[in-house]
């Protein structure tokens, strides 16, 4: 068979993620040290995984209703308005997805049309732009630039902006530039959308981690902005929930009705027995997410510092867990670099360009791990520097 | 500062004074005189390695000890658990609330050593008027460190 004719084209299309080669030649490799992924080195607090075992035991085994449990979307109301002074009905305006990642998806697939275009800052996550193609969207890249903070900026935001602009993607914190939106560079980015029809899709998965004494703040807080906004959060960061899948999209009713039907079609509903253990998350556990983010912040002083002290010009990523230094003065590309780190020190990194082509000269170093792992990375990674200026 | 540091020192107190600053967001020179002040205080009373002793050699035991104390005139609670505080064969020694007054675990070569010391040393002191000997069999969490988990990261090694 000629599958090459038979596949969808538009998903052939899709190129690989960035990272499978180096993925596959570290397999080979033993005593790889990691700074390569992107989720919490923390496990699921215990009391969240004995409300999950209890489920079971309970027998609560069955589907939920499409939108997902009553009560938890009754908990993600009262912890968005707890947390974000974000206010949303429970019974239409919340749905409880499987991981952000389906709400992600499922915002694309509602709101695109063949030749909407979707404006997107990069360096970030890696599946906006590729569900925005399966979708039949137009990505607009919009590269944040290191001397903004990777912030988008408002002139950036104008400047892409065409009658086809259906949507704007605002992945703050960034994965992986740690980037932040405060509140007055959202306030400049709800000056442009304001009075236009453009929606905004906020993926805040990593709302729980800014740094610094910045609490995050939501677009949707921002006055007219509900009204055009989607936010995506999940559990996967903020409670060290990634195998779980759980995440939720909350935004205006008519728009959730139609992810809704997505949901329901494709997916059912949300896995039970996470929903019943991101309850107790939600409700338990204040206490032990901030000790776990303030594990995260000296962490990341630690490897900040780390990474400056080695000439790797680092600056201070203000949310999210990865540091993203430059490596340009080593005249290596950024995938040149990772390739020759893991070879010769058997150390992962992410190449800057993984995540959009701005991230080019960076390479993106994850700190969920412990400090001694954190040390010896950046030990084997300044006798690479100094080899390699040999 | 203070509490962060105790709980940083606390986890691991093999950081150097620069990374513990760093961590802290600190100045390197404040962390060396909070740490100089609070070992001064008593606050910091040393420092250790927790060691899994199992891994080295298995004959050492330990049990932990219920002890009753009936206080009399000058010898109270206290003075009971300052005497056999100053035993080398003492590991901790706890004031408790409930069924009975001291837990003492004591440590030996063997199990006829530690019942030994308890039935010449403890069971013969002034006030104690009972023991109960429960020896540990084995150790799964020792100061906040699991002992039995094989400390394996299941997460690959990239992942965006
Ligand atoms: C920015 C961002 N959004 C969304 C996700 C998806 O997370 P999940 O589907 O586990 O909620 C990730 C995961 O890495 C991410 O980094």
């Amino acid at each position: 068979m000629n599958y090459d004719q038979l596949l969808n084209p538009e998903v052939l299309n899709i190129q690989p993620s960035g990272i499978r080669r180096f993925f596959d030649l570290a397999e080979t490799m033993s005593e790889v040290i990691s700074l390569g992924v992107g989720e919490p080195d923390f496990p699921t607090p215990w009391q969240i995984r004995k409300a999950g075992i209890q489920s079971l035991e309970a027998g609560k085994t069955r589907y939920t209703s499409n939108s997902g449990l009553q009560s938890l979307r009754e908990t993600v109301a009262d912890y968005l308005e707890r947390k974000y002074q974000l206010t949303y009905d429970p019974l239409q305006e919340i749905l409880i997805t499987v991981g952000g990642s389906e709400a992600i998806d499922g915002f694309i697939r509602a709101v695109v049309a063949p030749g909407d275009e979707v404006i997107i800052p990069q360096p970030s996550y890696v599946c906006y732009e590729p569900i925005t193609r399966l979708a039949g969207g137009v990505p607009v890249i919009i590269e944040t630039k290191a001397e903004d903070q990777f912030k988008l900026t408002p002139e950036a935001l104008k400047a892409a902006i065409t009658p086809k602009t259906k949507a704007l993607i605002l992945p703050y914190p960034c994965n992986p530039t740690g980037a932040i939106m405060e509140k007055e560079d959202l306030e400049k980015i709800a000056k442009v959308l304001r009075g236009t029809d453009i929606l905004v899709l906020s993926d805040e998965i990593y709302a729980e981690l800014t740094f610094g004494g910045k609490s995050h703040v939501s677009i949707a807080s921002l006055p007219d902005m509900k009204e055009r906004t989607v936010v995506v959060n999940g559990f996967s960061k903020a409670f060290s929930m990634t195998g779980w899948r759980m995440g939720y999209a909350c935004g205006p009713q008519e728009i959730l009705a139609q992810i809704t039907k997505i949901h329901q079609f494709a997916i059912m509903c949300a896995p039970t027995t996470s929903q019943y253990a991101a309850i107790v998350a939600m409700t338990e556990c204040d206490e032990i997410v901030a000790e776990m983010a303030e594990e995260y912040d000296m962490r990341r002083r630690l490897i900040v510092d780390g990474f400056n002290r080695l000439g790797l010009t680092c600056r201070d990523p203000k949310g999210a867990f990865y540091a993203f230094p430059c490596i340009e003065k080593t005249g290596l590309t950024s995938e040149e670099f990772c390739q020759k780190l893991l070879e010769s020190k058997h150390v992962a990194v992410v190449p800057g360009p993984a995540f959009g082509k701005g991230g080019e000269g960076f390479v993106r170093a994850s700190y969920c791990y412990s400090t001694d792992h954190i040390k010896e990375a950046l030990k084997r990674i300044g006798e690479f520097l100094e080899e390699l200026n040999r | 500062m203070k509490l962060k540091l105790l709980k940083l020192l606390y986890k691991n107190s093999r950081l150097s004074l620069e990374e513990m600053a760093t961590m802290l967001g600190a100045e390197t020179k404040a962390v060396a005189a909070a740490i100089d002040e609070m070992e001064k205080e008593g606050v910091i009373r040393g420092y250790k390695a927790v060691i899994d002793w199992e891994r080295v050699d298995n004959t050492n035991v330990s049990a932990l000890i219920e002890l009753k104390v009936t206080p009399k005139a000058a010898l109270g609670f206290e003075e009971v658990a300052e005497t056999v505080s100053k035993y080398p064969e003492v590991e901790s020694v706890y004031l408790m609330s409930g069924g009975y007054d001291l837990t003492v675990i004591v440590k030996g070569k063997s199990f006829h050593d530690v019942a030994k010391f308890v039935a010449k040393e403890l069971a013969t002191m002034e006030n104690v008027t009972s023991t109960a000997t429960h020896f540990v069999l084995r150790r799964y969490k020792e100061s906040d460190i699991q002992l039995c988990d094989r400390n394996s990261d299941d997460r690959g090694l990239y992942s965006l």
